[in-house]
């Protein structure tokens, strides 16, 4: 095994890992929040995928200039998920809440395959397109870009949750919902905003796969339970948990991808799971 | 007032009209194959009584006992694996596959359970997903069983009854589904009377509490679980003999595990006939909009439940039968 | 006659924190001992700490002579110690007669007799009224009775209450008294954790001050009541609760 494919796999599992940790990230911000795992949280991957594609196949947008509008279409999306919907389970018990996102899900795949197929699509001729060859190594350059812009969108984030004022009540509310609303932080608002951030990182997120994976109606399922995987190995509630769970999912996959077999990838990440879990209820950061 | 409280029945008595309602529903039951004929009603109402016994097998584990498992198709493959391969591998009757099914799936709900169980709830469901997409996994790659080509029940036209098969009339496989899930829902009744039954759902309400009176949880929550494996596995068996064909990726499909969630959700988690009701529910929805959709149907049902299912734990998250439930155990009066 | 609990050097600490430090003290059969501190002082997870919520990292808990230091709170439960919880845990989804019959099932299979136990139990703390109601529909007053009733049918032998006054109106810390009375009348061993001083003076036969975690004082309710050491850190700062 040659030290160059090895770090070509290292590379390109670095690159995939960013894209698993800007959408675990958004889980962990709602679950941080209000203690709901957003079951269907893949399917918003999926939408973003196919809103990015379909910007490009009827509006001949390419996927770097429709990026602003599906991280917003998606942020609004949120918005009207929490308002219309998980503001109602938040009263439920845990079970009604497992079941009402998980059906959101269900409903929103089915939705999908039936509006579009269950047909692969590609966007072909993006804008960023190519290789590049960086040493012994190649990368693609839509990876490479995406990678990129995952990496500044944690710092936006980042930035934003620790230094604006706005932010700043997110943590507030997520740490301690009933102090915060007592020194007039909106929780309602908070909420909301937590999932127009969460799913607007996962338009971004799905925005840039789109450049360079399949869209189809059953693809948020698989980075759905990576992103689950990544949101416990971080810990619930931790954004830099997230980046680096992520991270280490992408490299596991890719490196395991490559010394074993191929499709064992994924039993190895969930293995990876399974351990993290056990002997390490909390994750790495989490505080649940 | 203790004399008068002392006095009342030991378990509360469901109104008349639902008693009715009941004898009646099981008469149908009964004499069902020969009020509908055609094959196609045959089969719908085996299919309802199967996935009434896999959403039964939900209500076990997830209803009564607070674990949310959405792996459950993990035991469903394997009891039908379990006989097949034995049948087709070796000869051996179905019935004692079906035996050494339950086996092996209350084996494996322990092999996860134990490590698993002991995690927080969404936790603990997240796992379950996981195991059961590697599960399938493990099975697509498994020579030995067919791999991802699964594997053929051998066609025996002789003996029916001993080989679990039957070519000329779907009828007798239907009173043998009837059998099963009868006393499969006979154990649930009588589980929900018992010692066990109660200290279930005080683990589901409150574990600390629970833990406080005597109850060892981890050792109960992996003893439901593994009831509710062994009912699947029961449902696998007998679907295994009855479409003769295993598929992998149809047998340990995460839809299976969701399906059985939906349907007892919508029916009524933790009440006794709420998977039957939601499988009676959910299952025509689900073949007529094939039928009235064709191809698209499987997926236009699927939309229905998820909607459904979202209003339901929007709305009423203990479902439709929790209310009339309800009433029954506050002794209330009834209308 | 041996205490049917003792306590020895008892310690809890969580990362730079130090919940409980060096807890001493001993409980005899038949008596009630109080527990009082401010908040945070660490009563709760005392209680954990010797009920088996929790473990200790350091120091004995003995039960009856045996040693119980770190067992699993359901092991510890059978050997007859009850507890209530400060923050109730009533099982919301069984109605108030399956809540208290739980308890009874911890010493009988037979659903007849763990009934009619149960309600007794519940004849016991006045709760007769509400015993086809849900869980979920009671007031916290009653929430924290059907805690109590769900405990005592265990038939314990020790019974841990934390906190039985805490939100409960006057005329019900009256009947409250009265119940504990007859408790400790029929023989039951109390530890019980209050903020009411009217109600722990008047109910203990001793008591364990706490402060920030440390044992402050432990003994008669007068001598502890008059320490220095009490005054300062909890009698001075705290309203008596009229």
């Amino acid at each position: 095994m040659s030290r160059d494919l090895i770090l070509q796999a290292v590379i390109s599992g670095l690159l995939m890992g960013l894209i698993y940790a800007l959408v675990a990230v958004g889980l962990t911000l709602i679950f941080g929040l209000m203690e709901i795992v957003n079951f269907a949280h893949g399917e918003f991957l999926m939408l973003a995928m196919f809103t990015a594609f379909w910007f490009w196949a009827l509006g001949g947008l390419d996927p770097m200039l429709s990026l602003p509008l599906v991280a917003i279409l998606l942020a609004v999306a949120g918005i009207l998920a929490h308002f219309g919907i998980i503001r109602r389970l938040l009263k439920a018990p845990m079970l009604a809440q497992v079941c009402g996102t998980f059906g959101l899900g269900v409903a929103l795949r089915a939705g999908a395959q039936f509006l579009w197929t269950p047909d692969f699509r590609t966007i072909t001729n993006p804008f960023i397109a190519g290789r590049v060859q960086i040493g012994p190594i190649f990368i693609g350059q839509p990876q490479l870009i995406s990678g990129g812009i995952c990496l500044l969108s944690f710092a936006a984030l980042w930035w934003f949750v620790t230094r604006t004022e706005t932010g700043l009540g997110l943590q507030a509310t997520a740490q301690d919902r009933q102090a915060a609303a007592v020194i007039g932080i909106p929780t309602e608002r908070m909420f909301a905003l937590g999932w127009a951030i969460g799913l607007g990182c996962v338009g971004i997120a799905g925005t840039m796969l789109s450049t360079f994976y399949y869209i189809f109606s059953d693809v948020g399922t698989n980075f759905a339970l990576l992103a689950f995987v990544a949101v416990a190995l971080g810990g619930f509630g931790s954004i830099l948990g997230s980046l680096l769970a992520g991270l280490l999912i992408g490299l596991v996959e890719s490196l395991g991808g490559l010394l074993l077999d191929p499709s064992y990838k994924t039993l190895i990440v969930f293995g990876l799971y399974l351990t993290v879990v056990i002997f390490r209820p909390h994750g790495l950061f989490g505080r649940f | 007032m203790l004399e008068k409280a002392r006095a009342e029945r030991l378990w509360p008595r469901p109104p008349l009209w639902a008693s009715a309602l009941g004898a009646a529903a099981i008469a149908l039951l009964i004499a069902y194959p020969f009020i509908f004929t055609t094959s196609f009603s045959h089969h719908l109402m085996i299919l309802i009584l199967l996935y009434a016994l896999m959403a039964q097998s939900w209500n076990v584990v997830a209803g009564l006992s607070g674990q949310i498992s959405l792996g459950q198709a993990i035991f469903f493959g394997i009891g039908a694996y379990s006989s097949t391969v034995l049948f087709a591998k070796y000869g051996i009757t179905p019935w004692a596959g079906l035996m050494v099914g339950m086996l092996l799936s209350a084996l494996a709900a322990v092999a996860i359970g134990v490590p698993t169980l002991r995690l927080r709830g969404h936790y603990f469901a997240i796992a379950t997903l996981l195991i059961g997409s590697g599960v399938q996994i493990v099975f697509q790659r498994w020579d030995w069983v067919g791999a991802a080509s699964g594997l053929y029940v051998p066609i025996e036209r002789t003996s029916p009854l001993f080989y679990l098969q039957f070519h000329t009339s779907k009828v007798p496989y239907y009173y043998l589904v009837l059998g099963a899930v009868a006393i499969g829902y006979l154990v649930v009744w009588k589980l929900r009377r018992s010692r066990l039954g109660f200290r279930l759902q005080a683990l589901r309400d409150e574990p600390d509490a629970a833990a406080s009176l005597g109850i060892a949880i981890a050792r109960h929550k992996v003893l439901a679980f593994m009831i509710s494996a062994a009912m699947m596995s029961v449902a696998g068996t007998f679907y295994a003999q009855y479409v003769l064909v295993l598929d992998p990726e149809r047998l340990f499909s995460a839809e299976i595990s969701i399906i059985v969630l939906l349907m007892t959700v919508l029916g009524g988690s933790g009440t006794l006939w709420g998977p039957a009701l939601g499988a009676a529910i959910l299952v025509p929805l689900s073949e007529y909009s094939r039928i009235w959709f064709g191809g698209t149907g499987r997926t236009i049902d699927l939309i229905l439940y998820g909607i459904l299912i979202l209003l339901v734990c929007m709305w009423r998250p203990s479902g439709i039968l929790s209310l009339l439930e309800e009433r029954i155990r506050r002794r209330a009066e009834m209308p | 006659m041996s205490p049917l609990l003792e306590v020895s050097g008892l310690t809890k600490r969580y990362g730079g924190v130090t919940a409980n430090a060096d807890i001493v003290f001993d409980v005899n059969e038949g008596e009630i001992v109080g527990i009082i501190g401010p908040n945070g002082a660490g009563k709760s997870t005392l209680f954990d700490l010797v009920t088996g919520f929790q473990q200790p990292d350091g120091g004995r808990v003995l039960l009856d002579g045996h040693d119980i230091t770190g067992l699993r709170p359901d092991r510890i439960s059978r050997l007859g110690v009850a507890r209530t919880f400060q923050k109730l845990k009533p099982f919301i989804d069984l109605t108030v007669t399956e809540n208290v019959i739980v308890g009874a099932l911890a010493h009988t299979s037979d659903m007849k007799t763990a009934r009619d136990q149960a309600l007794e139990s519940l004849a016991f703390v006045n709760l007769l009224e509400k015993r086809n109601n849900f869980a979920r529909e009671l007031s916290t007053g009653q929430r924290k009775r059907l805690e109590l009733a769900r405990g005592l049918a265990m038939s314990p032998r020790l019974i841990l209450m934390d906190e039985v006054t805490g939100g409960v109106d006057q005329r019900s810390i009256a009947e409250l008294i009265a119940l504990v009375l007859e408790l400790k009348q029929r023989g039951l061993t109390i530890v019980m954790i209050e903020h009411n001083m009217q109600v722990i003076m008047r109910l203990a036969d001793r008591i364990l001050a706490l402060h920030a975690g440390r044992p402050i004082a432990f003994g008669a309710p007068e001598q502890v009541r008059s320490e220095p050491a009490v005054v300062d850190a909890y009698l001075g700062t705290v309203d008596d609760a009229a």
